[in-house]
């Protein structure tokens, strides 16, 4: 079992006569805590959307897990073991929280192996994933009645229902507070000690800084800087995109 | 309502059904009643595509009459007994169903809605320059004399019918309560969320509409021997899109029991509209009915008597 | 045979011309404004009962009855984007039951017609209702003629008026954004309501125009439906020219198949093309 995850190789994506991702190269490796950065517009729910199949690539491939997934739909994706939460929370409206974390578990979890968990199983489950992202207390309400961090802890506790070997958490963070941004960080530390690889996009300089061994800069589709955190916020690219001229 | 408690209204009800059927001697009621059972049995099979799936079926009348004229043609060449004719008519329509689907459900919803006209207009025209079905002329079909387990005919069909629209329910709700019927609800809600959590949305939508698409099938098959003059005005008339749409919506989307509630309402209030003033007026009720519902009680009967329940608690 | 060919070429061209009057109302509502109103057919023919009242009781011109009600139709819009509004778009559910509410809309004014009018044929009458203009082996009616013209003229107005307004540039405008438009401090739902407003009173031009092309009875706007569908999918939704080369086009089939494989095949033209156009390249012909 090789040590990279994700490989994605000249990545390209146009819309109409906008490119919006220029030829991007990377390489996760198992378990590696990568944060993800660039200003606004510069392609990285692009990226994301490209990785989880919600879009097609033009030119370039991603493997996943010695995988090439140029061919599979997103359900397939997300069953090979890629997991993403959206920027703005898309939980399904009409169930419950708990009918929410239901469906990875019965969609995805189940369909993968052979030994499908059984109805106790997944309750149980589903109690158990409320109570690591905190949400236990409002197990049988709507998503209309939960606050946004609530809504953000649900929209990561779907994507771990389906037990992913790779989560993207895209800007999960967005609009919370200094302790509901700490408590997010600290569910994403716990899952990398569960074997998960986690990509972090975030505009909080402060959670990509802390939480991040590597540090990826997209600027207008293309990468402009890889390696080691204090490294790249000091690159003078970097400090221009950011900053500007 | 749990499983024990509907099989036992379910056996009720289909006991005090058949009890009428042996004690009342007055056809009428027979003719009327399979009316109001064939909405049943439409505007459930509606709902699993519209209300389970969230998406809208303006073609109703193309696999209904699909399954109608395949009992035509099946009629002509060897005159099958009906579940035969419902079985033939229940695939075909189904698979119609399937070929739509895959054609069509790639693109957004209000899409959907258009092409699923589109194709029922295509089959009617076809249909109409079908001479061997009698074209636009339209087609006798002569009822048998004798009919297998009851007295007249009519009785026969009306026994018929109950069962599908009890299959039909059935259906409906041991989908609500599968796994299939989750994710159903989650194509419904957010396809690319849906996607994104695991759930395969192609092939749900297609099982959606080859389901749906064969139950509107099998409940027109029987209808050649009802009607006994069929033509493609009647049998492709836009009036059964509008019942099955209304009768829902009217009584609700989200369980089984809305289609039922409405197609029990709408069926009655028309029977007697046709008989009392005009046909033409009961379309303009279902119509302003099912504008009324729409503007005012989006989730329908069961809607409102949820927010009753809900007040009182 | 040339001839057969050359009329039905020239049929087609006089229909394609009359379908952009009926189809403009589409490319504003659902082409520009996203509002799926199946019900647009069902108003042109409302459009082609008032003319035919003013037309056979007061004796008036039927173009310039179509004119003359286009007040009562833009009100009529106005009322119905209100409902709209205030019922789906609010609350974002525009889907099945915003649909559902025009097709019941599109119901209730069928029937309606029928229970005032019956369900007999009208017909209006004017002095360029039977005579023709011969040119060459080409016979162009009046009666097809005059619609064509009308209709033609009626897009170049609004052409004008989308693009040197600034009521027309702000329904441009918010087809593409409604927030920016907020910007500017201007409503988008009272520039939607306006141009909702504009869609239904084409249908009354449209209704006038086809009541001089063939007489009507209330249920042949089931017919048109697939038409406005199919022209305004095909156009690329909202773009005028697309739209004026894809009624051109329908015009054109639908007249070939009519003359050469007989009018029973005509409704299956506009509806098969929708279909195709639909699975194979939803965003039209001029694409978007």
């Amino acid at each position: 079992m090789s040590d990279t995850l994700l490989k994605i190789s000249r990545l390209g994506k146009r819309f109409g006569g906008f490119v919006a991702l220029d030829g991007i190269d990377l390489e996760v490796r198992r378990g590696e805590r990568l944060g993800l950065i660039g200003p606004n517009g510069s392609g990285k729910s692009t990226l994301v959307n490209c990785i989880s199949g919600v879009l097609r690539n033009e030119t370039g491939s991603v493997t996943f897990d010695g995988q090439p997934l140029d061919r599979l739909a997103t359900y397939q994706r997300t069953r090979l073991g890629i997991a993403r939460s959206f920027q703005l929370p898309r939980p399904f409206r009409s169930m419950t929280v708990t009918q929410n974390l239901r469906i990875p578990l019965l969609y995805t979890v189940n369909a993968r192996s052979t030994r499908r968990m059984t109805e106790t199983a997944i309750a149980a489950r589903c109690e158990e994933l409320l109570r690591v992202v905190g949400l236990s207390a409002k197990a049988d309400r709507r998503p209309r009645d939960l606050t946004q961090i609530e809504m953000r802890k649900l929209e990561l506790a779907r994507a771990l229902a389906a037990d992913p070997k790779l989560l993207i958490a895209d800007e999960s963070m967005a609009g919370l507070s200094h302790s509901e941004v700490d408590e997010i960080l600290e569910l994403l530390h716990s899952l990398i000690t569960q074997g998960i690889t986690v990509i972090l996009i975030e505009h909080i300089m402060r959670a990509v800084m802390s939480f991040s061994e590597r540090l990826v800069v997209l600027v207008a589709g293309k990468k402009i800087a890889d390696g080691d955190p204090q490294e790249v916020i000091r690159h003078p690219e970097v400090e221009r995109a950011y900053l500007g001229e | 309502m749990r499983n024990s408690t509907f099989w036992i209204w379910t056996a009720v009800f289909v006991a005090v059904i058949f009890a009428l059927s042996r004690v009342v001697t007055n056809d009428y009621f027979f003719f009327a009643a399979y009316l109001v059972l064939q909405y049943i049995v439409l505007a459930t099979a509606w709902n699993i595509l519209g209300g389970y799936t969230g998406y809208v079926n303006f073609g109703v009348a193309g696999f209904f009459a699909a399954g109608a004229y395949c009992s035509v043609v099946l009629h002509k060449i060897w005159g099958p007994p009906i579940p035969v004719l419902i079985l033939v008519g229940g695939v075909v329509a189904g698979l119609i169903g399937l070929c739509m689907g895959y054609l069509t459900l790639r693109i957004r919803g209000v899409f959907f809605g258009i092409a699923t006209l589109a194709l029922a207009i295509v089959i009617q025209t076809f249909i109409t320059n079908w001479d061997y079905v009698g074209g636009s002329r339209g087609v006798y079909i002569i009822r048998p004399a004798q009919a297998p387990l009851v007295g007249s005919y009519i009785q026969y069909l009306y026994l018929i019918m109950l069962a599908m629209a009890g299959l039909s329910v059935a259906i409906a709700r041991t989908i609500e309560h599968s796994t299939l019927g989750y994710g159903l609800a989650t194509v419904r809600d957010d396809e690319q969320s849906a996607e994104a959590s695991g759930v395969p949305t192609l092939r749900l939508k297609l099982i959606s509409t080859t389901l749906s698409g064969a139950l509107m099938g099998m409940a027109g098959a029987p209808l050649p021997y009802y009607v006994t003059y069929l033509d493609p005005a009647s049998g492709f008339n836009l009036s059964y899109a509008v019942n099955a749409i209304a009768m829902p919506l009217i009584g609700g989307t989200s369980m089984w029991l809305g289609p039922v509630i409405g197609a029990l309402l709408l069926g009655t209030i028309q029977q007697w509209a046709t008989v009392t003033i005009s046909s033409a007026l009961n379309l303009l009720i279902v119509g302003a009915l099912l504008v009324f519902f729409v503007v005012v009680a989006p989730n329908g009967i069961l809607g409102l008597w949820e927010v009753r329940r809900r007040r009182r608690a | 045979m040339l001839d057969l060919l050359l009329n039905a070429l020239s049929s087609g061209v006089l229909l394609g011309g009359f379908y952009t009057a009926v189809t403009v109302g589409m490319a504003i509502s659902f082409g520009m404004l996203d509002i799926g109103n199946l019900a647009h057919p069902a108003f042109i023919i409302l459009g082609s009962f008032t003319t035919y009242i003013l037309n056979s009781r007061f004796g008036v011109d039927p173009i310039v009855a179509g004119i003359v009600v286009i007040p009562g139709f833009l009100v009529l819009g106005a009322l119905i984007y209100e409902t709209y509004h205030w019922s789906f778009e609010r609350r974002g559910e525009e889907g099945l039951r915003g649909l559902s509410f025009f097709f019941g809309l599109l119901f209730i004014t069928e029937v309606s017609l029928i229970l005032i009018f019956g369900v007999d044929y009208r017909f209006v009458e004017a002095a360029y209702i039977g005579p023709t203009i011969h040119i060459g082996l080409v016979d162009l009616p009046l009666r097809m003629l005059v619609p064509c013209v009308v209709s033609l003229v009626m897009i170049a107005v609004l052409q004008g008026f989308l693009s040197r307004t600034f009521i027309g540039r702000a329904i441009l405008a918010v087809s593409q954004d409604g927030a920016a438009l907020r910007l500017m401090a201007v409503s988008p739902t009272q520039v939607k309501r306006v141009a909702f407003a504009l869609s239904i009173g084409t249908a009354a031009v449209a209704g006038a125009c086809l009541i001089i092309i063939q007489p009507v009875e209330p249920s042949i706007g089931r017919d048109y439906i697939g038409r406005v569908f199919a022209v305004t999918v095909m156009g690329g939704m909202g773009s005028f020219p697309g739209m004026v080369i894809a009624a051109m086009l329908l015009g054109i089939v639908e007249s070939l198949t009519a003359t050469f494989y007989g009018p029973s095949w005509a409704p299956a033209v506009s509806f098969g093309f929708l279909l195709l156009t639909l699975a194979f390249r939803p965003s039209g012909i001029m694409g978007r």
